[in-house]
């Protein structure tokens, strides 16, 4: 099978853009990622997106984009995975490579959430999840990840402030980012002592609103030292999913899709947790950090929020995770975020990294979900040396 | 009229829901400055935002499919007697039959008669079954009576209602009807026009020609054709509007205070409009003896009365703790004040 | 959103609580399911799902979505009926202070939300703690 490498990326600001719509936003980041490979044209074009249709009464994304860059007539599709559609839309150019269609593919994520009220978007996100059964009750995403959230305290006996280090350490990593949300820091306390969204998440604890878009250029390995002398090989793409409902579950407390997801991961890269240098959770909640870092399999379940509150994910840790601030303080334009994820990990891999950089990083990972856990895309990527 | 079936018909199970909010009529009188009066109830029963007169006659509906013990399908008809029906146009009964479980092979509709809609339809139940048309048919008296803010009857309009499951009689059957009488006469004293949110009343006018009037004329009619008298009865429930009314009728019709206090629920819960008197005939049925007699006048604003006479049967003692009492419904309670009535009761403009 | 006919294909399970079972292995599915995950079988029967059971987890939405905010706040829980399934829905008739993991509580039946001002009224199921007699 062909090998895969990212030869350019690029991303907006994570923010309220009201002055850029959809397309511009796509056009900014995908225009960046095509300068920063040195590519002029590419083959095909995959974009990931979960909500333009509700919020922004557009669909047709894949057409409307290739348009948007100058490329009309490629092949592109709009890739659909709630909150995972970054990760799967990534997937997707992968496999175009990987499979030998294409050689030169750009994968986009882009979400434009600010122009409506708060109510409208929460609407948005609970499109994740079952709207025949579950979703009519009037349960909201962030409702949804606190019912875990207040599980997984009574049955670890787990305290708010160790879940709540897990967005304090992305705000110390988002300090250095200027492409984050919020630059600023925050503590424990103020985490605990601001308002509930749904007890007990504070709204501290929940990634904000924003819009964004990030973009990579995938070519094959082979090809890769034509354009950049950094290739970063994409050394495992997959996908798993579980029940849409999370009360449908055996467990509530553990996301099997994640497992699934990564323990395939492991083993297309071929390597284990303790190979990875850099990480990338999906933390739009808190609790989300801690759970993802027991089912991708680093610590055991239960010692999720622990581990962070020892301040081993902090860059300079054992794990050193969302290293430019994660969901909750890079952002979370929602179907771009997977793609942020590659974006970030690559400036790592490169050296790029900055004020940020962890030492000698050579394997990232990224995990995305989407929705309450029914999706989830984990991306293994190495340094070529 | 008169009606004494062709068969006997019972009641084959009963059951009543009240929602969990009181409002207290001090708290009410707090608000518009009537303090140190005597007011017409104690406190009152306040549906939630999420409740409305389709939701309790659903709940009333179950717990008497509980105690009569008989699949829904073999119901023959549903009817929901209401003022305060959550759509102008749209029947309760068929979302409340539809809810239960019945079969498609019902007859439903809904009643109207102000505070008497549940009681006309005990009537036409009784007929349906006692004429050997359905096996059983349930009848569910449900409102949430809008209060006037500022207004007398502000303080008594309130939610609840009971759903009663008739059949022939027999040893299953909890009581069974001696007969039934009405008394209808035009009378204004309480309507409200289309799209007006709230009724008009006339003050003293609806008192003695209009409720101690009809309520009168129907009992005593019930009990001459039954050649009964009041010593006859164990106990007497009626339309209930206020504390002071069905105790006065009870009175004039020659019932002593300890036989109507059994059925009276409106000082703990308020005027539930066309649960009101069927509430009570539950609470009766909470504690009554077999063979004791009830008598039920019911009286509808318009104005008309349905009287009742009832005979308790052994089967109570068996099926009357297969659903929470009355009294357990009434001590469910949570208070709260007029801020959250006014907002529970759709008074606010979102 | 005009969404009548789908609100009326729901009608059945929002208000009676129906859910699926494999006549093969006997595995329980709320939601239905047209193909058991367990046995694989196609063969799965409509079932009324019990209604009395235990909350194992809940929240207070505070920020609800559109057309929730005049039921706002509310308790939503999963709850996990007699026999093991489990249900997600609003817990109903209690104050959050009074809430316990493991309280007992039993299905009632209430109104959701409007389609609007002049729209269809949506109901269904919502639980409570149970009421004693």
């Amino acid at each position: 099978m062909r090998k895969v490498a990212i030869i350019g990326v690029g991303c907006t600001k994570v923010d309220d853009h009201w002055g850029k719509s959809l397309r511009n936003l796509f056009a900014d980041a995908a225009l960046k990622a095509l300068e920063d490979a040195g590519v002029e044209r590419v083959d095909s074009l995959y974009v990931g997106n979960m909500s333009s249709g509700f919020l922004q009464a557009q669909e047709h994304l894949g057409a409307l984009m290739a348009d948007s860059i100058g490329m009309p007539g490629i092949p592109a599709v709009k890739v659909e995975a709630a909150c995972a559609s970054g990760g799967a839309a990534f997937h997707e150019g992968f496999k175009a490579v990987v499979s030998g269609l294409a050689d030169l593919v750009l994968v986009g994520g882009v979400e434009k959430m600010t122009d409506t009220l708060t109510p409208h978007v929460s609407s948005a996100m609970i499109m994740a999840e079952d709207q025949e059964y579950t979703a009519y009750t009037g349960v909201t995403f962030v409702g949804l990840n606190a019912l875990i959230h207040r599980l997984y305290m009574e049955t670890f006996k787990a305290k708010p402030e160790e879940i709540a280090m897990f967005p304090v350490v992305d705000h110390q990593h988002a300090v250095n980012n200027p492409f984050a949300q919020f630059q600023s820091t925050i503590t424990v306390d103020r985490v605990l002592k601001s308002p509930f969204v749904a007890d007990p998440l504070h709204i501290l604890e929940c990634a904000g609103i924003g819009d964004g878009a990030a973009a990579a250029i995938l070519c094959p390995l082979e090809k890769a030292k034509d354009f950049t002398d950094t290739p970063i090989e994409v050394a495992a793409s997959t996908v798993a999913t579980d029940t849409l409902s999370l009360h449908e579950r055996d467990n509530l407390l553990t996301f099997a899709a994640s497992q699934r997801a990564a323990n395939s991961a492991y083993e297309m890269a071929k390597i284990r947790q303790s190979d990875v240098d850099v990480l990338e959770v999906h933390d739009a909640f808190s609790i989300l950090g801690p759970l993802s870092l027991e089912d991708l399999g680093f610590v055991k379940k239960g010692e999720g929020a622990k581990f962070t509150m020892e301040g081993q994910t902090a860059i300079g840790g054992k794990l050193p995770t969302n290293t430019f601030g994660g969901l909750k303080a890079r952002g979370h334009p929602v179907g771009a975020t997977g793609v942020y994820q590659i974006v970030e990990l690559t400036w790592q891999l490169r050296g790029e990294a900055g004020k940020n950089q962890v030492n000698g990083a050579e394997i990232g990972m990224a995990q995305n979900i989407g929705g309450i856990g029914a999706t989830v895309t984990v991306h293994i990527l190495r340094r070529v040396k | 009229m008169f009606v004494k079936p062709a068969k006997e018909v019972g009641i084959a199970g009963y059951g009543v829901y009240f929602p969990i909010y009181r409002i207290k009529a001090a708290e009410i009188a707090r608000i518009w400055g009537r303090v140190g009066e005597k007011l017409p109830t104690e406190e009152k029963a306040v549906s939630a935002p999420d409740e409305d007169t389709i939701t309790i006659a659903v709940e009333a509906a179950r717990y008497a499919l509980k105690r009569a013990q008989i699949d829904p399908r073999e119901l023959g008809a549903v009817y929901v007697g209401t003022e305060s029906n959550p759509y102008a146009v749209k029947p309760c009964g068929t979302i409340v039959a539809e809810a239960i479980g019945t079969a498609p092979t019902i007859a439903t509709a809904d009643y109207e008669f102000a505070c008497k809609a549940g009681t006309e339809a005990f009537q036409t139940t009784i007929g349906l079954v006692g004429s050997g048309m359905i096996k059983y048919g349930m009848v569910i008296g449900a409102d949430t009576a809008q209060g006037r803010p500022a207004d007398e009857l502000e303080y008594t309009a309130a939610c609840g209602g009971a759903a009663f499951i008739f059949g022939l009689k027999s040893d299953e059957t909890i009581a069974y009807i001696e007969g039934t009488y009405s008394f209808v006469t035009d009378m204004p004293d309480f309507w409200r026009r289309d799209l007006q949110p709230y009724p008009r009343h006339t003050g003293r006018f609806t008192g003695d020609p209009s409720y101690f009037r009809h309520i009168v004329s129907a009992g005593k009619g019930l009990m001459q054709e039954l050649n009964l008298k009041p010593d006859d009865f164990s106990y007497a429930v009626f339309h209930q509007p206020n504390t002071r009314y069905p105790i006065e009728v009870g009175e004039q019709l020659g019932f002593p205070f300890d036989k109507v206090k059994p059925g009276l629920l409106v000082p703990m819960i308020g005027n539930v409009y066309a649960g009101s008197s069927p509430c009570g005939l539950a609470a009766i049925l909470d504690v009554a003896k077999p063979g004791e007699r009830i008598l039920m006048v019911s009286y509808g604003s318009g104005a008309g009365s349905d009287a009742f006479s009832f005979v308790v049967q052994e089967a109570i003692e068996r099926k009357r703790n297969l659903a929470p009492s009355v009294a357990s419904l009434i001590a469910r309670k949570r208070y709260i004040d007029y801020a959250f009535y006014a907002r529970y009761r759709g008074k606010i403009l979102f | 959103m005009l969404r009548v006919p789908r609100y009326w294909r729901e009608i059945p399970y929002r208000y009676r609580l129906i859910g699926n079972k494999c006549k093969n292995c006997s595995k329980i599915y709320f939601p239905p399911k047209q193909r058991c995950r367990v046995c694989g079988s196609k063969e799965l029967e409509a079932i009324n799902l019990p209604r009395q059971g235990r909350l194992i987890t809940y929240t207070v939405i505070r920020s609800p979505p559109s057309g929730y905010e005049k039921y706002a706040p509310y308790i939503v829980g999963i709850i996990e009926l007699e026999g093991g399934i489990r249900i997600l829905s609003q817990i109903v008739d209690c104050d959050p202070a009074e809430i316990t993991i493991g309280m007992e509580v039993e299905a009632a039946f209430r109104r959701v939300i409007e389609q609007g001002e002049a729209g269809v009224i949506e109901y269904g199921y919502k639980f409570r703690p149970v009421i004693r007699s």
